[in-house]
């Protein structure tokens, strides 16, 4: 088993109470912190070598140190809580559970920021953990976390909830702030990066949930010693979010170069595929990454065994790799039809689109059609070097990667099983009647 | 087009608009849109009708048609009445692979409505929305603010004849008893 | 003063130019086209991604290439950078793609259309886009609102450039339209029917690149190219009193803003210029307005129609002489 960093203490009970949380450690980072510089943190979580969990990667003590401090404006940290990556559900279970370890983890990193107003972005979906959340900050005020002069230290903050209204777009950073500012969800057109020009146009970080979770451990820790944990550049303990056809869905806490085989059919994580079948394919990385076959996702290109981190995933490039992006582990089994799948991710972008620049607008909504139609038995083998097509004029054309999003999953699914794409245009009928997936309800009644 | 019947905060709702909009900075009130047409959804029976937003537009010191911006951008802003009781399926990615299409036929036949519907009853309406973060509980719905995760036929009976029974106000994302300063 | 070379060509241009401007200085050979930029409206483009570009080289400081294309209004020129517009390939081909998203859903309804013959889209169609369409699908259709007398708005016709919105922001003093819903099924609406009537509201018939929002007015009088343009101004309290007369016959059938090379308003005029001075004797007349050669309106006759000798309308007299 790896280590626990984040999850160590998530089947105390109580632990979303303040006192049970600190009965187990809590807050103890914090004032830690506070006997370092603000810059001293930040050097500290360059040196822990922690890359952003939302899904790019980007290591967060290099994002920190991008922020203007020389205009001498307001600086505002934003943690983006608007997870809503298909296949990613790792963040909504850390706040539910511990809400008290990202508010400790938002309170050091905003004092490194020299933040003094903070906010919490959270999906409008999630409004029963935003009401958590507001309990636990409510909590933390109380005992002198959060306010005027927190510990005697002389540091300011306040540190609030925000909630979204149902919208994907608003995971990406800008928009996000656009939305924060009380806007429609359209991203913004960049540079300037928030970093110089972000909430209300003054300097601001956004970070993931996770990643500021993770500044508590790294904290008590040290930066060095966290980035022993892991492999290569990628360095300490991820949260993946287990889904599809496998036998234990759910969170785990994973070391970074645990090998994929043995996190699908390890007893310890995903158990394996149900009932018994062969795994079909993975989108490792929640719904936005390519997807990859199952020969691809469990060995590289040159028959190394593929690992869970940032490089081994993406080796190969997108020829015969993937991302680690959020973690978003989707499993699907032989009984999956791939052209269905990529129908429904892409109604999800196409759903999701915010409309703003026209190769998205337009190309999410057209290619959702042509799958439609191909569904529908009434494809044609064009359709498939049309989809191919579509995808290429929206990949790197938009304001926003929320078009790459969307050409991704088209660009690898019909790169790796373009033979089906063909087989069902040709014969439509093979497939009208097949249950395209693992009849989990069917079975679940069985038991 | 239908409006509000009740176009007016509660005391309790309005007192905790005005701490929401309390929060951003001098000037930048308008950033509490979103929170609060939550609660104006909650407070107006589960939807906003444009007599609904231009209320909050008031409210807000703002113009109608930045409400309606905002409002028509969101997915969980219903501008159209819904029954008491809203089912929000998810149909993304992962659920649809355990079998989210099987769920909503099966309430579609269960309630006798479509997706977007809503029973002659003034109950239930059904909607389709996308991942809503519960991929490991696959296939999920939600009913206001409440996670219903792992469904089968059955349990969506249950849970069914479960708000069938009990329910008498609408049920909002913003839960009533939440509305407080 | 940062040098920047596109295509070839180099400029030294002022601090914060952006390339499309840079390009603009440079000439129309390198000039990418833009929908949905407009040089007097802040914060404008970025949108219609029509105007991308190739950066090759970022900097003298960063001489790496930027990965991948780049919005041209919206993005600054460096010392030292090359950019690639006409010379590469890849671009030609993306700005295809982009001009093929843009006409997925027009509804192509130029012949009924009053923007046909002054259209950024059929121009643009024209230049940049391909020879067929793919789109097999049947296009988007909306539900008519009024937005009062004097704008007629064709939502299918829209390419969501924003730019009526930003004129509402910027020269109106309350905005009642905006972009509602999203993503696919985004429109410019005022979701409840309102008029938009404002001082200043009917520079967003200007601005518009295609027929979505047009002058009601107007509406099926003629065809732009059976028209006259000619320059004249008043004295305004309002606004500037320059603008473009559209004569049929002796009938002002429509007043406009001036445009310049690239199509943009020299100067956002009012609405009583607009839409109520629509009689010779309200206006001073300076003569022919100049009309790119390239443009519909100066094709066949009309070429004749502008020289001062044949122009019937020197004999009327300017305002102050009478």
């Amino acid at each position: 088993m790896s280590k626990k960093l984040l999850t160590e203490h998530f089947g105390v009970q109580g632990i979303d109470q303040l006192p049970v949380y600190k009965q187990h450690g809590g807050y103890s980072a914090l004032e830690k912190a506070f006997k370092k510089t603000p810059d001293e943190i930040v050097q500290e979580v360059i040196a822990s070598g922690l890359r952003g969990r939302g899904g790019a990667g980007f290591p967060t003590g290099k994002k920190w140190s991008f922020i203007d401090k020389k205009s001498g404006k307001p600086r505002y940290l934003v943690c983006n809580a608007d997870e809503s990556e298909p296949g990613t559900f790792k963040d909504r279970y850390l706040m539910e559970v511990n809400p008290h370890l990202l508010i400790e983890g938002m309170i050091i990193s905003s004092f490194a920021l020299g933040a003094n107003l903070s906010f919490i972005y959270i999906r409008g979906e999630l409004l029963y953990v935003y009401h958590i959340l507001e309990k636990a900050i409510a909590e933390a005020y109380e005992a002198g976390y959060l306010g005027k002069n927190i510990l005697g230290t002389g540091y300011d903050l306040e540190l609030y909830c925000h909630t979204g209204g149902g919208a994907y777009i608003c995971g990406e950073e800008t928009a996000l702030i656009e939305s924060l500012e009380g806007k429609r969800g359209n991203p913004r057109i960049k540079p300037p990066f928030p970093a110089i020009s972000g909430l209300y146009n003054n300097p601001t970080v956004v970070n993931n949930v996770e990643s500021i979770a993770t500044v508590v451990p790294i904290i008590n820790m040290g930066g060095e010693e966290y980035a022993k944990i892991g492999i290569g550049n990628s360095k300490g303990t991820k949260l993946i979010s287990a889904c599809g056809h496998i036998k234990k869905p759910g969170i785990y806490e994973i070391e970074l170069g645990l090998p994929v085989e043995e996190f699908i059919y390890s007893d310890s994580y995903c158990g394996g595929i149900r009932g018994g079948r062969k795994l079909k394919a993975v989108v490792a990385g929640g719904s936005s990454v390519p997807i990859l076959p199952a020969e691809l996702i469990l060995k590289t290109e040159k028959g190394e065994p593929r690992l869970m981190s940032y490089e081994s995933l993406a080796e190969g490039g997108f020829a015969s790799g993937t991302m680690l992006g959020s973690g978003g582990f989707i499993v699907m089994d032989e009984t999956t039809s791939i052209v269905k799948n990529l129908f429904n991710f892409t109604r999800f972008y196409h759903h999701e689109s915010c409309g703003q620049c026209s190769p998205c607008r337009e190309g999410t909504a057209w290619m959702e059609k042509i799958l439609h139609r191909i569904l529908h038995g009434h494809g044609t083998l064009k359709d498939v070097d049309l989809l191919w097509t579509l995808q290429k004029n929206i990949d790197g054309k938009t304001i926003c990667p929320l078009g790459d999003a969307a050409a991704w999953p088209v660009a690898s699914a019909i790169r790796h099983f373009r033979a089906e794409f063909e087989d069902f245009v040709e014969h439509p009928e093979k497939y009208q009647d097949v249950k395209h997936y693992f009849n989990q309800i069917e079975d679940k009644q069985l038991a | 087009m239908e409006d509000n019947k009740n176009i007016e905060f509660s005391a309790d709702a309005l007192a905790l608009a005005k701490k929401l909009m309390g929060r951003y900075p001098e000037g930048k009130h308008k950033s509490a849109i979103i929170p609060i047409l939550h609660l104006a959804q909650a407070e107006f029976g589960g939807w906003l009708s444009p007599k609904g937003m231009d209320y909050v537009a008031t409210l807000m010191n703002i113009q109608p048609i930045e409400v309606y911006e905002v409002a028509s951008f969101y997915s969980m802003f219903n501008l159209q009445p819904v029954g008491k009781c809203v089912i929000e399926v998810c149909r993304t990615g992962p659920c649809w692979l355990m079998g989210a299409e099987d769920i909503v036929n099966h309430i579609e036949s269960k309630l006798n409505i479509k997706v977007g519907e809503t029973t002659t009853d003034g109950m239930f309406t059904l909607k389709t929305v996308e991942c809503l973060a519960a991929c490991g509980g696959a296939p999920m719905m939600q009913v206001g603010q409440k996670y219903h995760e792992d469904l089968t036929f059955n349990k969506v009976d249950s849970i069914l004849e479960d708000y069938k029974k009990n329910t008498t106000e609408p049920i909002s994302h913003w839960a009533k008893d939440k509305i407080k300063a | 003063m940062p040098k920047v070379t596109i295509d070839g060509k180099t400029i030294e241009v002022p601090q914060g130019t952006t390339i499309l401007q840079a390009a603009r200085m440079i000439g129309e050979e390198v000039t990418p086209p833009a929908m949905c930029y407009y040089t007097s409206l802040k914060t404008s483009g970025g949108y219609c991604r029509t105007c991308i570009v190739k950066v090759s080289k970022m900097s003298e400081a960063n001489p790496n290439p930027i990965p991948k294309p780049v919005a041209s209004c919206r993005t600054n020129c460096e010392e030292g950078m090359e950019v690639m517009n006409y010379t590469s390939p890849e671009i030609i081909e993306a700005r295809k793609g982009v001009v093929e998203f843009l006409l997925a859903n027009h509804p192509l309804d130029c012949p009924i259309c009053d923007q046909a013959g002054e259209c950024h889209l059929q121009d643009l169609s024209y230049e940049h886009g391909s020879d067929d369409t793919r789109y097999e699908f049947e296009r988007r259709k909306f539900k008519k609102i009024d937005l009062g007398p004097f704008i007629q708005l064709h939502m299918t016709r829209c390419i969501l450039c924003y730019r009526c919105v930003k004129v509402a922001d910027q020269l109106t003093d309350h905005r009642v339209h905006g972009v509602l819903n999203r993503g696919e099924v985004s429109e410019i609406s005022t979701y409840i029917t309102t008029a938009i009537d404002n001082d200043f509201s009917g520079n967003m018939i200007d601005v518009c690149p295609v027929g979505a929002l047009t002058d009601k007015t107007f509406r099926f009088k003629s065809r732009v190219w059976f028209t006259n343009p000619v320059s004249a101004h008043r004295d305004c309290e309002k606004c500037c009193g320059k603008v473009t007369l559209w004569y049929k016959g002796d009938d002002v059938l429509r007043v406009t803003a001036r445009k310049d090379k690239w199509g943009e308003a020299e100067e956002f005029i009012c609405n009583d210029c607009r839409f109520e001075k629509k009689q010779t004797l309200d206006w001073t007349i300076e003569g022919p307005a100049k009309i790119s050669r390239h443009s519909v309106i100066s094709a066949n006759h009309y070429e004749k129609m502008v020289e001062p000798s044949l122009f019937k309308l020197n004999d009327i007299k300017p305002f102050e002489d009478q």
